[in-house]
């Protein structure tokens, strides 16, 4: 029997609905969840299920949101909190950042806050600068949270699952042009486990490092590479914190080239991290520079010609790959 | 006190913002115009009553739902259809979009993205006028989910204390996307909340232009003189859906068919008549001027180009 196929959108709302089945302290919080679905309808028909104590819809206080979820995790719920862009997190930045990331090393490990926050990342759907930012490196300097950035729907579910079970803060990033991409989602609970990188695909002479959509766009990249006989490996990190720096290594160790690929605006974005770690455990075995693909500077554009030329696109990668490996 | 002349005006504004928004609707259908958009007919009656209020060198800040406030503050439709065709000849060369038109030549410091974003700006925009000492009052639009964010609160505390010349007018259209406003506060009037700030709050009829006009222009004299902040709150109600992905399901048909029923504009077309016997000839003639306006505006946004990559780059810093 060939195995289910389900959207990226559905397998988030699956992983949801089995969490609220199997444990009664899971609840999810955020606005319009309830009958209107959310506003990328990820959490459609999750209050006809579950009622609504358990998906309960919010005004529009994301502080006040963001601290409900680190207060009702602290005492021992597992909340999920949805923030409808990521974008907003920002008002709610000091009870995520001051409070929910720090309470647990502040209390001398006494405490932990199991939360969830999900929400919507990246551009690519017209809704210009203040709806579209690929916020993940603001998170992932934050020690005490975690960032996860999953690529396919496979992927949203198990990490999911298994952020779920996690016990720290974690913020849970869906890009918003993934969530009507499919693939083979089996139908019970499953975890992928939070710090583990996974090769999309194999290669010998360079590798991508990417996450969410723009492993997506590697892959669509190694396409066009291959065509021109150059054999790219795309490695999916899947999550930024923690960080799979073996799987980095060992795929560096066969390509001994790397172009690290991101949405964000370029400068102080997280490849700069990625790129550094390479540079310092791994410099003996690169060919060339490590390279950095990232957003242009600039906040997102409403103009739909100027937001695809903001980010990477897979021509774009597929050209700075030829740059870095013509260097030599 | 205004005279027929004011009145429609302000008529034709209602009508510019009413043909606007059902214009942009088709040419977002027609895949001319991007992303997304909140339409804001059915609320005409409260950009325009409170703008009207305003002199032309005062300041507003608007919303996510902003091109009503946009035109009533006198914003060129040209450029508005401009900037949301995403063209180099909008308000915002083609960067900003419906949710961030701004044409602070004419007072709009800006639409806001952000839920409740505006309103600390409103108050700081007052506060920059009351240290300048150039008389300016600031209008601070917003709707009543915002008026559940923190920045609604801190920024009505800060504005009340500082007694700085600004009019919060929150724009009651019973839902914040598909959140029920009794589902969202305790107590029934939003105007009430003034209260907890120290500050006076009224609660009008928001599909009612000239008594949006009275209490603004009372709460707007009242900030002239030094005498600080009032909240008003306008109840109304939007016809159209949230934006362009609302399928409506959290509200019922005839709900919506009761408030299309007192249409601002339809009530508004029929007090002119019948008050100052404005004669419908006249009405309709304003009409077909405005949808002229509009048809012109939009082959001006169709022809006009984009921007340049370049361009872009040189607005991210001064
Ligand atoms: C801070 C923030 N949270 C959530 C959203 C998503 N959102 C956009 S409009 C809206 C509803 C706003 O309701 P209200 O303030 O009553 O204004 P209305 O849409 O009714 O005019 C929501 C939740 C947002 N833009 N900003």
């Amino acid at each position: 029997m060939p195995e289910r196929e389900i959207t990226f959108r559905e397998a988030v709302r699956e992983a949801l609905r089995e969490a609220l089945r199997a444990d009664e302290r899971v609840f999810l919080l955020g606005q319009d969840i309830g009958i209107y679905g959310g506003a990328f309808a990820v959490t459609l028909g999750l209050i006809e299920e579950f009622g609504r104590a358990r998906v309960i819809d919010t005004p529009i206080s994301e502080a006040a949101m963001i601290g409900a979820g680190a207060g009702a995790a602290l005492v021992g719920s597992r909340p999920v909190v949805e923030i409808q862009f990521s974008d907003f997190i920002g008002i709610g930045m000091d009870q995520l950042v001051n409070q929910a990331a720090k309470i647990r090393f502040m209390f001398g490990g006494k405490a932990t806050v199991p939360m969830v926050l999900r929400a919507p990342i990246g551009c690519g759907t017209g809704a210009a600068a203040q709806h579209s930012q690929s916020q993940e490196a603001w998170y992932a300097h934050v020690p005490g949270l975690k960032v996860v950035m999953p690529a396919t729907a496979y992927d949203a579910k198990g990490l999911l699952h298994a952020s779920l079970l996690d016990d720290n803060p974690v913020l849970f990033f869906e890009h918003k042009l993934l969530y009507p991409m499919k693939s083979a989602v089996p139908d019970k609970p499953y975890t992928v486990p939070l710090g583990k990188a996974k090769i999309r695909r194999s290669g010998r002479d360079v590798t991508l490092l990417a996450y969410a959509l723009q492993t997506v766009k590697c892959l669509q990249a190694a396409d066009l590479l291959a065509d021109q006989g150059i054999d790219a490996e795309v490695l999916d990190l899947r999550t930024l914190r923690p960080l799979d720096t073996e799987a980095i290594a060992e795929s560096i160790k066969r390509t001994h080239k790397a172009v690290v690929v991101y949405e964000a605006p370029r400068t102080g974005g997280f490849g700069a991290e990625i790129a550094a770690f390479i540079g310092e455990e791994l410099f003996d075995e690169l060919d060339a520079p490590v390279m950095r693909l990232g957003g242009l500077d600039m906040p997102v554009p409403y103009n739909p010609n100027l937001e695809q030329a903001l980010v990477p696109q897979p021509d774009t990668i597929a050209g700075a790959v030829k740059k870095l490996l013509n260097r030599r | 006190m205004l005279s027929v002349e004011n009145k429609l005006d302000m008529l034709r504004k209602m009508l510019l913002i009413r043909h606007f928004e059902e214009q942009a609707e088709e040419l977002y259908m027609e895949g001319k115009v991007f992303g997304t958009f909140h339409l804001y007919v059915g609320e005409e009656a409260v950009a325009v009553g409170a703008c009207a209020a305003l002199q032309p060198d005062d300041y507003i800040t608007s919303t996510h739902r902003g091109h009503g406030h946009c035109i009533a503050k006198g914003a060129d439709v040209k450029k508005m259809m401009a900037e949301i065709m995403a063209k180099d000849t909008g308000y915002c060369h083609g960067v900003g979009g419906s949710m961030h038109i701004a044409d602070v030549e004419q007072g709009n410091l800006g639409a806001n993205g952000v839920v409740g974003g505006g309103i600390p700006i409103a108050m700081g925009a007052a506060l920059g006028c009351k240290l300048q000492k150039n008389g300016k009052v600031v209008l601070g639009f917003f709707g009543d989910g915002a008026s559940n964010t923190g920045n609604f609160h801190e920024a009505i505390n800060m504005a009340a204390i500082l007694k700085v010349p600004v009019v919060f007018i929150c724009e009651n259209n019973h839902y914040a996307m598909s959140n029920p406003v009794k589902n969202a506060l305790a107590i029934a009037d939003i105007s009430e909340r003034s209260g907890a700030y120290g500050i006076p709050g009224v609660t009008v009829d928001g599909n009612d232009v000239l008594a949006v006009y009275e209490v603004v222009a009372e709460s707007v004299e009242r900030a002239r003189q030094g005498k600080g902040p009032t909240l008003i709150e306008a109840k109304t109600y939007r016809f159209k859906g949230h934006s362009k992905s609302d399928k409506n399901v959290y509200r019922t048909k005839e709900e919506i068919e009761s408030w299309k029923a007192r249409c601002p504009i339809k009530r508004f077309k029929g007090y002119l008549a019948e008050n100052d016997g404005v004669p419908v000839k006249k009405l309709e003639d304003i009409e077909s001027q405005v949808e002229q306006d509009i048809a012109e505006a939009i082959v001006f946004g169709l022809e006009s180009p984009e921007p340049t990559l370049e361009e872009a780059r040189k607005m991210v810093y001064a």
